[in-house]
């Protein structure tokens, strides 16, 4: 029988804790050890981040470290490298979104138009593929289609009466290698979801459309396009979202000191400093700010999100 | 105007059947070019003679990426670190969620919050370096194991399963007299089924394809997974899993062959297994689009 009371005092407080922890014992007991673990994998490295403010040096506690205040982060925006990292974290992102975006709703459009089952099937599942090849796989696969001696790329172009092109080297072709190399793993996969939207529209309003005797191309565009308008939305701005936050792994596979004026991000910044160099502190601090910007961001997201279209991660 | 409808359907079919097939060439050319230039001669593939099919097979680039030790230490260690990691991680994962998903749990919102907010904001990188190496994982396989042992985006879709189960399957279990430990394992897990097979993909595909926890953690060859040494022969040119001896022009164009090669013995267990798969991956989407 459940007690409520209008004012409730500290001893029912108290005593409604004592009740519930010896009632659900067996459940806290299940969650107990995975408490520890976030805890200590998860909310330790928080406070860790402390020594952005320290002068952190290894070989004592995570904690070491006299304090020097806002030192290394004017120390990151004084230098040159601030302005580049954040410019081609932005960039990376901003192109990722306008060019990769769209790709997998036309693909989701044009699949679901196929009628001949087994061609569309074919092409579905060979959609998907590249997504399954690790990242290292993938670049791997990127450095060797366009080396500039032997890859298959400058062959043909080579081929095809064109000059050999050093992609590898040259900065100014590194944001189309890595949004495009991204687009070509993931635009299958991520149509999956706008096929489901698509499959999930009314019939009833194209043949009402079709009676008005309407064009394919004007259908896509009239009814398709707004029925899947929520999911294109929230997708998009979630994507927004994350503007700030390159992942490490593929621009640590693929570049070079030679690219690393339009190559280098704040993710592999950080590393470099940090594991690289041992510049922890100096590290933690770029890293802090990374991490907050991100939260500012993914958070107004959301919030925009939720906002406009009732719907959003939460 | 019933004509000119016709018509233009005409174009938009021909329109959508071209990009269907563009995307299919784009997708599968590069599969194709790597197998055929796997088979191909060395000496070939450095002239850039090959562009679909095999010139001069042979199957020189597999025999010596086969018979190289390290090759099969790496590949062991994958093996190793897929299996038990995954299963670490789907015990932990499911036990975890379990309470969670319990309405009458009295911990539930404060423990949803808890493991929520690690998905805004966590300490970075060289915090979680710090730790990790102070708490003495460096070059361990624990490594591989323990630090990734949940992901908070699988405890809750687990969670989702779970609270989808039911209420009065666990009350009248209750009644039976089972105790809560009884219901999860007995009833609860045995119920959840489709959710945990995709869940054991995700972990899967995860742990096979992880290649920053041992870059930043492990330096001992013998602990290496596959990752590691791809990158190293893809990427940075390594002449690890090549045969000693010859010239060096041999040796540069058969560095080039056993590189496609090895992203074929690399990928395939992966392209092999997926259509069997794919079922579940596509299922995988749909539940973290549909949040409970």
């Amino acid at each position: 029988m459940k007690q409520t009371a209008m004012n409730p005092s500290q001893k029912d407080w108290k005593k409604r804790v004592k009740r519930g922890l010896s009632r659900d014992k067996y459940l806290y007991a299940m969650f107990l050890p995975f408490f520890i673990y976030y805890v200590i994998f998860k909310y330790i490295p928080m406070t860790g981040l402390v020594i952005a403010f320290k002068d952190f040096k290894p070989g004592h506690g995570i904690y070491y470290g006299e304090w020097v205040g806002f030192r290394w982060f004017i120390q990151f925006f004084k230098s040159p490298y601030a302005s580049r990292t954040i410019r081609n974290t932005v960039l990376i992102s901003l192109y990722a979104l306008i060019f990769g975006f769209p790709v997998p709703i036309l693909f989701a459009i044009c699949i679901t138009e196929i009628s001949h089952l087994k061609f569309r099937r074919i092409v579905q599942t060979a959609s998907y593929l590249p997504h399954f090849i690790s990242t290292v796989v993938l670049v791997g696969i990127i450095m060797n289609f366009f080396s500039m001696n032997n890859g298959i790329v400058n062959n043909i172009i080579e081929k095809l009466g064109g000059e050999r092109i050093n992609f590898l080297v040259n900065p100014r072709w590194f944001r189309t290698l890595y949004v495009g190399s991204g687009i070509w793993q993931s635009f299958g996969f991520n149509s999956i979801i706008y096929i489901a939207a698509i499959t999930g529209i009314d019939p009833v309003l194209y043949e009402a459309a079709k009676i008005d005797g309407i064009t394919k191309f004007k259908q896509a565009y009239l009814i398709t396009i707004p029925m899947i308008s929520t999911t294109i939305i929230v997708l998009f701005i979630l994507q927004l979202g994350n503007i700030m936050s390159v992942g490490f792994e593929k621009v640590f596979l693929m570049y070079s000191p030679a690219v690393y004026e339009t190559a280098d991000v704040i993710s592999t910044y950080i590393y470099r400093q940090g594991i690289e160099s041992s510049s922890y502190s100096f590290a933690a601090a770029v890293g802090l700010f990374n991490s907050l910007i991100n939260f500012l961001f993914v958070y107004t997201a959301n919030r925009i999100c939720r906002f406009t279209t009732n719907t959003s991660l939460w | 105007m019933k004509q000119k409808v016709r018509d233009t359907d005409f174009v938009y079919n021909v329109f959508t059947y071209l990009i269907a097939a563009i995307a299919l060439v784009i997708t599968l050319y590069p599969f194709l070019y790597i197998i055929a230039a796997s088979f191909s001669g060395s000496q070939e593939i450095y002239r850039g003679e090959v562009y679909l099919w095999p010139v001069n097979p042979t199957l020189s680039g597999y025999r010596q990426v086969l018979s190289q030790k390290g090759l099969w230490t790496a590949y062991g260690n994958t093996l190793f670190y897929t299996i038990v990691g995954t299963a670490f991680n789907l015990a932990a994962t499911t036990i975890a969620s379990y309470p969670l998903s319990k309405k009458s749990f009295s911990g539930r919102r404060f423990c949803n919050f808890f493991i929520a907010f690690t998905m805004y904001f966590s300490g970075g990188l060289i915090p979680t370096y710090l730790l990790i190496t102070h708490l003495g994982f460096y070059n361990t396989r624990w490594v591989m194991i323990i630090p990734s042992l949940l992901s908070t985006y699988n405890v809750m879709v687990c969670r989702s399963a779970f609270s989808n189960i039911p209420d009065e399957i666990s009350e009248s279990a209750q009644i039976d007299g089972a105790s809560d430990w009884k219901i999860f394992s007995r009833i609860a897990v045995h119920l959840i089924t489709p959710t945990l097979a995709v869940l054991t993909l995700y972990y899967a595909v995860g742990h096979w394809n992880d290649f920053m926890t041992p870059l930043l953690y492990i330096s001992d060859n013998n602990l290496m997974p596959m990752q590691v040494l791809l990158r190293r022969v893809l990427i940075q040119s390594s002449s690890e899993l090549m045969d000693i001896g010859g010239s060096t022009d041999d040796r540069a164009a058969i560095s080039i062959q056993i590189r496609y090669v090895t992203i074929v013995v690399a990928t395939l267990p992966i392209l092999a297994s997926y259509p069997l798969l794919q079922r579940y991956f596509v299922q995988g989407v749909m539940l973290g689009a549909v949040k409970g």
